[in-house]
């Protein structure tokens, strides 16, 4: 049994079993995103989610319609889970007009209003103003919304990290930092890249509740944000959550790797995070062979569903250019 | 009734605060201070701490933060300190601003007012008087205003605030003292067009901003030469109002440019080319240019001058394109 299993007693198998789905539907989207590129059906860059899968699951289950989400370039997930149909993701990778962005942000810059999904963000620790700003907002509106901002590991070294950890806890704004740390900024080690690698401690200095979580441990992340979330609704002021994780593929598809070693990436693969779960689950006697054959069902039939919208897709007609440049005003 | 410059922006951004309770302004020093540049002086003691925002010197994390409150259904002004120190949020306002609305498919505009004071003139030296909003006038997806009346600098900001998409406005540094009479009812302007400051038949003098009063001297002077000089103040520097400059130029047949900004690559240069490109055969002569000299610019008082459009620099060049005067 694993440490996991010992956790899944009857009450949480229903939880357990959903959040599994979440992570299968995540990993079998971008697997056939990698697939896709490699037909030349997606272009431009593409940067999957392999593996730290657990951290958007675990996160955005705690969340409400009313909460805001601001993610990365490696977003696809993050996206799927807030509620974005996976057709629209896929379409968008296609650039076609079917897509969540109307094929004009593609993979990196996936947005949308329906979910509060604010992107979709290429420039490192370029989301967390934004987000401080969409707390802020809520703050001062008086509204009880929560704004999550996930963020790579990279992002601590930008002056943006420091500057939006500094004005949310100086104004004590409900938002929620997640920071995703895979180890690797594209291909710098963390190592290689911060003088103290310890980030929820770094993060702590802004007087702000940080703690590090196991982010291949789908419960214990949900069980961390449920804390965090709640406790920023609370009006507690900002959290921070260091979610330790790795990424199982390359930083993008034209990343030769060769900063780091095959006995490491195969160490991290032991803890793929649905295959924990599903162990788990399995040893706790909460996970049938009928159950995960049905889990793995949905997710395929769901990604089956999304290709074959995206290529019933029709790009822009290119008359339409230069819209969305500045707003459209009503018929005169 | 008499005001200023400065007083002029402050009364419209009271005027803002009083008509939109989501509208608020942020940045450094705006609050207990009262202004870098005394523009928000009392208005901290009026609206209070929450709406006129005191910020930490963190120009990006400031600026994100208008952003994404601007996404959040606020109306935020946000006021950068000076354009010097605007390029520590060129991220945001380039990347984040400028782009989210395309990026977005249409779903997510930024209504946001960015204010920062610009120019040189108060012997401030290389890093507190640069001139770059013709920089941001290359970008798409931004509005930028540079007010260079009373008028203007009263009424830009509401106009601006109902925009849906992100608006900078530049305030030169120069102006905020300057004295004048407005109406009691002033209130706000369009920030579509161009507007012409002097009407003349023989050159079109074409500036905006922090220039207008050195191009309005330099058409006294002009007019005393028997040279009839015609000031367009562009007030928009994007979008430009192209209709105006090739209306002003159809009839002059003379232009000259005035722009505190470098030559090399300014707005200055976008304005000369779209005359050569639509107006061609309109143009007596070739379009003329008073820009600064190209260096950082200097502490000393007298290089600063040399370094700067004066009006004897836009006397002289509006001779040499009418070929009159000197």
């Amino acid at each position: 049994m694993t440490a996991l299993a010992g956790r899944i007693g009857a009450d949480q198998a229903a939880l357990a079993r959903h959040l599994l789905l979440q992570m299968l539907r995540v990993r079998r989207l971008e697997e056939k995103c990698v697939e896709l590129y490699s037909e030349a059906k997606i272009r431009g860059f593409l940067h999957v989610y392999i593996g730290e899968e657990a951290v958007a699951a675990g996160v955005l289950d705690n969340l409400q319609g009313e909460d805001a989400v601001v993610a990365t370039y490696r977003e696809h997930g993050h996206a799927l889970l807030r509620g974005v149909p996976a057709g629209a993701i896929l379409a968008e990778m296609y650039g076609h007009v079917q897509g969540c962005c109307r094929g004009r942000g593609g993979s990196m810059h996936l947005f949308d209003a329906g979910t509060r999904f604010f992107g979709g963000n290429a420039i490192v620790a370029g989301g967390l103003p934004l987000a401080v700003g969409l707390a802020l907002a809520d703050k001062m509106a008086g509204r009880s919304g929560v704004t999550v901002c996930f963020f790579g590991e990279g992002a601590v070294a930008e002056g943006e990290f420091h500057e939006s950890l500094n004005l949310a806890a100086l104004w004590q704004l409900p938002v929620l930092f997640c920071c995703e740390n895979n180890l690797y900024a594209m291909g710098t080690a963390l190592g290689r890249s911060e003088s103290q690698t310890d980030i929820a401690l770094k993060a702590a200095g802004y007087e702000l509740a940080a703690w590090a979580v196991d982010g291949m441990d789908v419960l214990a992340v949900h069980e961390a944000a449920r804390r965090a979330v709640d406790a920023v609704r609370s009006g507690a002021g900002p959290h921070f959550l260091e979610l330790r994780t790795y990424r199982f593929r390359a930083h993008s598809m034209f990343d030769p790797e060769r900063y780091r070693e095959k006995a490491e990436v195969a160490h991290w693969l032991e803890r793929d995070p649905i295959t924990l779960l599903r162990s788990a689950l399995e040893d706790a006697g909460q996970l049938t062979e009928a159950q995960w054959t049905e889990l793995q069902r949905d997710a395929d039939a769901e990604v089956a569903a999304a290709v074959e919208f995206a290529e019933a897709g029709t790009p822009e007609p290119v008359e339409e250019l230069t819209r969305f440049v500045y707003s459209e005003r009503g018929p005169e | 009734m008499k005001t200023t410059y400065r007083e002029a922006i402050r009364a419209g951004i009271r005027d803002a605060m009083e008509r939109d309770e989501r509208v608020f302004l942020m940045g450094e020093d705006v609050g207990a201070y009262g202004g870098c540049f005394a523009v928000s002086l009392g208005l901290f003691e009026e609206f209070g701490p929450e709406r006129i925002r005191d910020t930490p010197l963190s120009e990006s994390g400031f600026v994100g933060a208008g952003i994404g409150a601007a996404l959040g259904g606020m109306r935020p002004i946000v006021e950068i300190m000076t354009v010097n120190f605007s390029l520590l949020a060129l991220d945001q306002i380039v990347n984040n601003a400028a782009t989210l609305l395309h990026m977005s498919g249409g779903q997510f505009n930024v209504p946001l007012v960015i204010r920062m004071t610009t120019g040189a003139g108060r012997q401030l030296g290389a890093q507190h008087s640069h001139s770059l909003e013709g920089w941001y006038a290359h970008i798409p997806g931004l509005r930028i205003l540079a007010p260079a009346t009373l008028e203007d600098a009263r009424g830009m900001l509401w106009t601006a605030l109902q925009d849906p998409d992100p608006v900078l406005i530049f305030e030169h540094g120069t102006l905020y003292n300057m004295p004048g009479e407005i109406d009691d009812g002033a209130g706000p302007v369009d920030i579509d067009t161009a507007a012409l400051r002097r009407t003349g038949k023989d050159v079109s003098l074409i500036t905006y901003g922090g220039t207008l009063p050195a191009v309005l001297d330099a058409a006294e002077q002009l007019a005393e030469e028997g040279i009839d000089a015609e000031v367009l103040d562009l007030r928009t520097l994007r979008p430009l109002d192209d209709a105006a400059i090739l209306a002003s130029v159809g009839h002059t047949h003379r232009a000259v440019v005035v722009d505190e900004g470098w030559r090399s690559g300014s707005i200055s240069a976008e304005i000369s080319a779209r005359i050569t490109e639509t107006a061609f055969y309109d143009l007596d002569a070739p379009v003329g240019r008073v820009c600064s000299a190209e260096v950082p610019l200097p502490y000393a008082k007298h290089l600063e001058l040399a370094a700067l459009p004066s009006a004897g620099r836009i006397v002289a060049a509006a001779r040499e394109v009418t070929g009159k005067g000197g």
